[in-house]
């Protein structure tokens, strides 16, 4: 279980988040929506121990504040918004950097399967440099999945945090990228996603979380939280869920064949 | 067919690199006995070979011995350094000789020359030879951290700051050493000569022990470091959710920088280039993964510096040429190459 309590971040002086209380369930998918400058990513990175904070964040019943990185790399990955790489590492190469060393093994065909796994089948052997921006962000799922390979380990269940993590991608492999951490969450693991697209959360999150103004705005199922009302103030814009247009094409995620 | 090619190609990566490594020791066995069979006096290895007259063994031991290990030792050294450096700073233009590290460590060599006589005797005696490369060291480290700060912020390194601190930081380091030459006196002003010519004429087994120290642990240690400098190229953030610690990963990087770069620049001054192009031209041909990038820099540098000395004393016969110009003339060009190609994809 992740539990934030009373957490408040400050960046440059000025409070970004406040007294966020919530907690994830391992066997779901938890998203963190909001509009831009919410706190959304904020929220994450005090989540994964890369922001200072106030108040409390436990992972497992670890202290996120106070743990090794070790210890943290060993139950919970993250898909951070990406980087540029420094050297010319091929696409496994940089896979395989997230294969943690007490299970090294030279011989594993794990990378191939992580590989496989986001659609990047035969790019092993590519600099991943050339790769597009939407591959880079599937090969870096790869690395991250890789990480944290089985869903449950013997500590507990184990997490992925991901940064928008269907960002750069087309619908197909925005329902690609989405059925894995489904699956994910399905087998026992825990899945943290900060979300742009309302239209996937709703399709697969079990919780959702609505920041606004660094405030937890709403917290519960799509169901509760998804509703004229709260997501029209949050967004500042007037929002009218399951609402069809009246004219031209449109078409929404959920409505397309599995 | 083109899948089964790919995945054979991945293998041979690791599997290339070993046999590298397996072909650098070779060429650098054979670059010795060529080093050692090559000077102005003549003497060639097959003199050597029937045995050694009084001579032949005053050569070979006090002259073209120390050469061939000092050569090898400082190739080694400034090859890991450059190597060390660019993970650190996450840019394969970072090299100690261009960024200003050389000339601090430089700072701390001729400080400890001019200065030096002021220490009190007893501590004086007990560091005695170690004092120039121990003081070239905390130059060199001095300047690392110092461009470290300059030139990172948040963890990512901006190339252009990096460079042009370098620049600056090079300048300072320079001008300061340029105040004490002025106040040195006559022995000092002969020693700053004798060390500051950028070559290996004046190897000695005592430069030799003084640099052992500071050079070795680098050499013997680096390897530790490679999968967190692997895992630092994806970013310092991407590296802490592997499970590196990073600010110490950087602490001993910027430790294992300056020792090698600050030893080697204390017993043979400043030799430009090597630890550039030596890292470069191991990425092009077993990829930059560090495991293999740091051994394979070790032995590439040493054979390369053996090689560039040799050429170095029997260019210009019995006159030599000081071994810092055959290295930037080699490396400088391959520098403003590695620069264009990046210009290119927009990595500046």
């Amino acid at each position: 279980m992740l539990e934030i309590g009373d957490l408040c971040v400050a960046l440059a002086g000025r409070q970004v988040l406040h007294s966020i209380s919530l907690t994830a369930q391992q066997g779901q998918i938890t998203a963190i929506v909001g509009p831009n400058g919410s706190g959304k990513t904020t929220l994450l990175r005090a989540m994964t121990g890369d922001a200072p904070f106030h108040g409390h964040a436990r992972l497992n019943g670890l202290d996120v504040a106070q743990a090794k990185l070790w210890q943290l790399a060993t139950i919970r990955a993250v898909l951070a918004q990406a980087t540029q790489l420094a050297f010319p590492f091929t696409v496994t190469e940089v896979v395989r950097l997230g294969l943690q060393s007490s299970e090294v093994d030279a011989q594993t065909d794990l990378p191939a399967r992580a590989l496989a796994m986001v659609g990047l089948a035969s790019y092993g052997n590519r600099a991943f440099q050339d790769l597009s921006g939407g591959e880079q962000q599937r090969a870096h799922l790869a690395r991250v999945l890789l990480q944290v390979w089985q869903p449950v380990g013997p500590n507990g269940p184990r997490w992925l945090f991901l940064d928008e993590p269907v960002s750069s991608l087309d619908i197909g492999h925005q329902l690609m990228v989405m059925g894995i951490a489904r699956r994910f969450a399905d087998a026992g693991g825990g899945v943290v996603a900060v979300m742009h697209d309302l239209n996937l959360t709703a399709m697969f999150a079990d919780q959702m979380a609505l920041l606004h103004n660094g405030r937890l705005a709403a917290m519960g199922s799509p169901h509760q939280v998804m509703t004229d009302g709260t997501l029209s103030t949050a967004y500042g814009c007037p929002v009218r869920v399951n609402a069809a247009p009246d004219h031209g094409p449109w078409l929404v995620p959920q409505a397309m064949p599995a | 067919m083109v899948m089964l090619a790919e995945t054979t190609d991945i293998q041979d990566r690791s599997i290339r690199a070993a046999r590298v490594t397996q072909g650098l020791a070779l060429a650098l066995a054979v670059a010795g006995l060529a080093s050692i069979g090559s000077g102005a006096t003549g003497v060639s290895l097959f003199d050597m070979l029937d045995g050694l007259s009084a001579r032949e063994a005053l050569i070979l031991w006090d002259i073209r011995l120390p050469r061939l290990a000092m050569g090898a030792l400082v190739g080694a050294a400034l090859a890991v350094s450059g190597a060390l450096m660019q993970g650190l700073f996450r840019n394969p233009l970072a090299d100690p000789g261009i960024v200003g590290v050389g000339a601090g460590a430089g700072l701390g060599a001729v400080l400890a020359i001019v200065l030096g006589g002021l220490l009190p005797a007893t501590l004086g005696a007990w560091i005695g030879p170690q004092l120039v490369p121990f003081a070239a060291f905390l130059g060199g480290w001095a300047a690392t951290i110092a461009l470290y700060r300059l030139a990172s912020r948040g963890g990512s390194v901006s190339v252009a700051t990096m460079l042009l601190a370098g620049i600056a930081l090079g300048a300072l380091a320079g001008a300061v050493t340029g105040v004490l030459v002025y106040m040195a006196d006559d022995r000092q002003l002969r020693d700053l000569t004798f060390w500051g010519m950028g070559s290996l004429a004046g190897a000695s087994w005592a430069k030799i022990a003084a640099s052992l120290p500071l050079i070795v642990p680098v050499l013997a240690l680096s390897p530790l470091l490679a999968r967190g400098l692997n895992a630092l190229a994806l970013g310092e953030a991407q590296a802490r959710h592997i499970g590196i610690d990073t600010e110490r990963l950087k602490r001993i990087t910027i430790l294992g920088v300056a020792a090698s770069a600050g030893a080697s620049v204390a017993i043979a001054g400043g030799i430009g280039f090597i630890g550039i192009v030596v890292p470069h031209l191991l990425r092009l041909a077993t990829g930059p993964d560090h495991r293999f990038l740091l051994p394979n820099a070790a032995l590439l540098g040493a054979s390369l510096l053996v090689l560039a000395d040799i050429f170095a004393r029997t260019l210009l016969a019995p006159a030599e040429l000081p071994i810092g110009i055959v290295t930037a003339l080699v490396g400088a060009p391959v520098f403003l190459w590695i620069l264009l190609q990046r210009r290119g994809i927009g990595g500046l």
